[in-house]
């Protein structure tokens, strides 16, 4: 029993949270979020640099070979910063399907783009109407010549509008697929919006799309073990960087009850308000207990009915404090919290639209149901 | 960052697993598991064959008798107890007096009563809430007059859970009430129960279960010898024993043995054809407990973690468990109660009838739970410690 990070990991984690405070404030982060491609590249590079996008691809690639629980702290920091560059569609799905999948030749250059920075990713798997469900369906792909053809739409791919490459899942005769498609192809339209959260999405169309036999990831009809496998791992990204936003929204809501004064005392004074912010705290190490879960269950390899029902145990209590908490943090803010201008209200977004992306809390309770 | 137990603990683990499952009596188990209270006699039993082993008081120095066991090892002993249906001892005398002795005691009162403590010779019981002084324990009002080497105690306590089994009984009393801070005064003096000019009795609780006592004291006369620490200064003890948190106040073991037992029950019991558990509703509900159950055992592991590194005692926060870990336990008397339906209703058997023996008590205990949100700190009492040791508001 450890729940030590170890020297590695703290300085990783330290280094990031530093890099953050320093080049992603509110300020800095709300001139991201506005800009054409409502991300920076500089951040982006920089992270890389740093390490972040290697951390989990493995040592045989160049990458330092590390699971979940070496991005736990990193990905914190970046939750707590709010930052809306698309880490976790790169580090967590998309480069989590390429490492699993690719071949020999697509894992050393895709990994290699992936890990100096020069190249991002997003994976194409939601499909409209179908909610949360992994099996794809509306996405075809067929056989012609020596390669493929696809036909059919796939939304909400997150960071699908800065990808260089896109992985998309896709239904064949053998089963579920994946193909790498570069979204400039003709045939791939892409329309893309700004997400409640800050961040950059599109619904994408394939249009008689045809890709060459290169652009198969794994072989065909065998995905679908792996897409779950990946969107567990970025569940457990994800859980770590909601950890990051509650503990920020904690922070600053009991900063604020301290120094805001109504009927001449710091409404901090007032049991009714210390009793929610104490529920608050509770609520976030809860939380963070089952973000631990999750990684060290992703991590473990075990078999994948533990790691589901791991995962989706998580989600419950994650995606409900996430709730509790930015709520709560609204509320004590009053009408302030609701302004724009205060990051309390972003943080409420973020933490509303992380409790609903890779299921919300009924679909996992639903997950985890079944799976007991 | 390692979530499993190391190879030493879990060989732990299994030995006291073992240990229990082979001198654990059936019939004290069965008491434990279908909810019905423990005698004088099963708790003194139970204390006796711990003490033969050497486990009846692990926690305390080795020259005493504890086990010598670090933090990791008592929590999963208590763990284990919890999953195994084992009554846990209570608390008065081995936890509670004997860390006060152990902390403030002279030589001689230690040498007189912890291994007798120890042994289970003795049954003891906590004189602590009164009337007037609940969560407000300094407001307490029972009076000791010192008369040369004997005190007069007069005055009435409450809430003394088991004062029917009590041989001795730890107070807290007045000693000076001139005083500025109501801090400031009080005592903590050991009664001897048969002593003159007690009076138990009992408080029936809505669970028709004698549990908890009212206890009279008229001119009951107390040798100064039995006085812990100095006069007057009896806060600074009480405050010691408050601020000296169990780890197992979670009680993750024995929830975890509920849930399953709650789990097996509900694929017993039907609803429309099929089986209780399958209906979502249900199940939902039950799910969400097993999940806030499981963040509670990685949360009480994670300040184990850190206990362990520190060598300090846990903060304020700990206090999260006790909070969680007693909503948990009334959240599965509720679940379980309402598993059996309309069987819940009956209570007492009545004109040579009977009643089922598990079902029977499931309405009781829910009834007889809700006190775990208010004893040791209601669960109000920890978020005030919380708010004001942790955030610091």
């Amino acid at each position: 029993m450890n729940f030590e990070y170890n020297e590695e990991q703290q300085q990783f984690a330290d280094s990031v949270q530093k890099f953050l405070v320093g080049t992603y404030s509110f300020e800095q982060r709300k001139e991201i979020l506005h800009s054409a491609t409502g991300l920076s590249e500089t951040l982006w590079h920089s992270l890389a640099e740093m390490g972040l996008t290697s951390i989990s691809v493995p040592e045989t690639e160049g990458g330092f070979g590390g699971g979940a629980l070496d991005l736990m702290a990193p990905m914190e920091a970046c939750g707590e910063a709010l930052v809306v560059e698309p880490l976790i569609d790169n580090i967590g799905l998309a480069g989590r399907l390429i490492a699993h999948l690719g071949s020999s030749e697509q894992r050393s250059t895709l990994l290699t783009a992936l890990m100096d920075g020069s190249q991002r990713f997003a994976f194409a798997s939601l499909e409209p109407g179908r909610r949360y469900e992994l099996q794809p369906v509306l996405t075809t792909a067929t056989p012609q010549g020596d390669g493929w053809v696809i036909q059919g739409q796939k939304c909400i791919v997150i960071g699908a509008p800065s990808a260089h490459q896109l992985v998309v899942s896709a239904q064949t005769d053998a089963g579920p697929t994946l193909f790498l498609v570069d979204p400039s192809a003709p045939g791939v339209e892409l329309n893309s919006s700004r997400t409640a959260d800050g961040q950059r999405s599109a619904d994408v169309r394939f249009t008689d799309v045809k890709l060459g036999a290169n652009a198969l990831l794994g072989k065909p009809g065998e995905a679908l073990p792996w897409i779950e496998e990946a969107v567990d791992f970025a569940t457990a990204l994800l859980c770590a960087d909601a950890v990051g936003a509650m503990k920020y929204a904690n922070e600053a809501t009991l900063e604020y009850v301290k120094t805001r004064k109504q009927f001449g005392v710091p409404i901090a004074s007032f049991q009714v308000l210390q009793h929610r912010m104490v529920e608050m705290m509770i609520a976030c190490e809860q939380a963070r207990s089952m973000s631990i879960l999750a990684a060290s269950k992703v991590d473990a390899g075990v078999e994948p009915s533990e790691r589901k029902r791991a995962v989706s145990m998580a989600l419950v209590k994650i995606a409900d404090s996430a709730r509790q908490i930015s709520q709560e943090s609204v509320q004590l803010h009053g009408g302030m919290g609701m302004t724009e201008e205060l990051k309390i209200s972003h943080t409420f977004r973020r933490l509303t639209m992380l409790g609903q992306r890779f299921g919300d809390a009924d679909h996992h309770l639903e997950r985890y149901a079944a799976l007991s | 960052m390692d979530l499993s137990y190391s190879a030493e603990e879990l060989s732990f683990r299994s030995e006291v697993r073992g240990w229990l499952d082979a001198n654990l009596p059936t019939d004290i188990r069965d008491k434990v598991v279908n909810y019905h209270g423990l005698s004088k006699e099963d708790y003194l039993r139970w204390h006796k064959i711990l003490a033969a082993k050497g486990w009846s008081v692990p926690h305390w120095p080795v020259e005493w008798g504890g086990t010598g066991w670090n933090i990791t090892q008592r929590y999963i002993y208590d763990e284990e107890f919890g999953l195994a249906g084992a009554p846990a001892l209570p608390p008065f005398g081995p936890a509670m007096c004997a860390s006060v002795l152990l902390r403030f005691g002279t030589p001689a009162q230690q040498e007189r009563f912890l291994p007798r403590i120890r042994a289970g010779d003795d049954f003891w019981v906590q004189g602590y809430s009164e009337p007037g002084a609940g969560s407000d324990l300094a407001a307490l009002k029972c009076r000791a007059e010192r008369q040369g080497d004997f005190y007069h105690v007069t005055g009435q306590k409450i809430w003394t859970t088991l004062g029917q089994y009590g041989d001795w009984i730890f107070c807290l009393v007045r000693t000076d009430s001139q005083v500025e801070r109501r801090q400031e005064g009080i005592s903590f003096l050991l009664i001897d129960m048969k002593t003159p000019g007690i009076t138990v009795r009992p408080l029936i609780l809505m669970d028709g279960g004698h549990e908890v006592n009212e206890i009279f004291f008229d001119d009951v006369v107390v040798p100064v010898q039995n006085l812990i620490y100095e006069e007057n200064k009896g806060w600074t003890v009480a405050k010691y024993l408050l601020g000296h948190e169990r780890m197992g106040s979670g009680s993750v073991g024995g929830s975890r043995r509920e849930l399953a037992a709650l789990r097996d029950l509900a694929k017993r019991e039907v609803k429309n054809g099929r089986p209780l558990l399958e209906d979502p509703r249900f199940r939902d509900r039950l799910s969400r407990v097993e999940i806030e159950l499981e963040a509670l055992e990685i949360t009480s592991m994670r300040f184990l973690d850190k206990m362990r590194r520190s060598g300090q005692p846990p903060g304020a926060d700990v206090s999260l468990l006790k909070i969680r870990g007693t909503e948990i336990q009334q959240a599965i008397t509720e679940l379980m109660m309402q598993a059996v339906g309309p069987r819940a209703q009956p209570f007492r058997a009545v004109d040579h009838g009977s009643i089922d023996h598990f079902m029977s008590r499931l309405a009781p205990r829910y009834f007889n739970l809700r006190k775990a949100s208010i004893y040791a700190g209601s669960n109000e009492i920890q978020r005030n410690i919380i708010a004001k040791m942790s955030l610091g508001l």
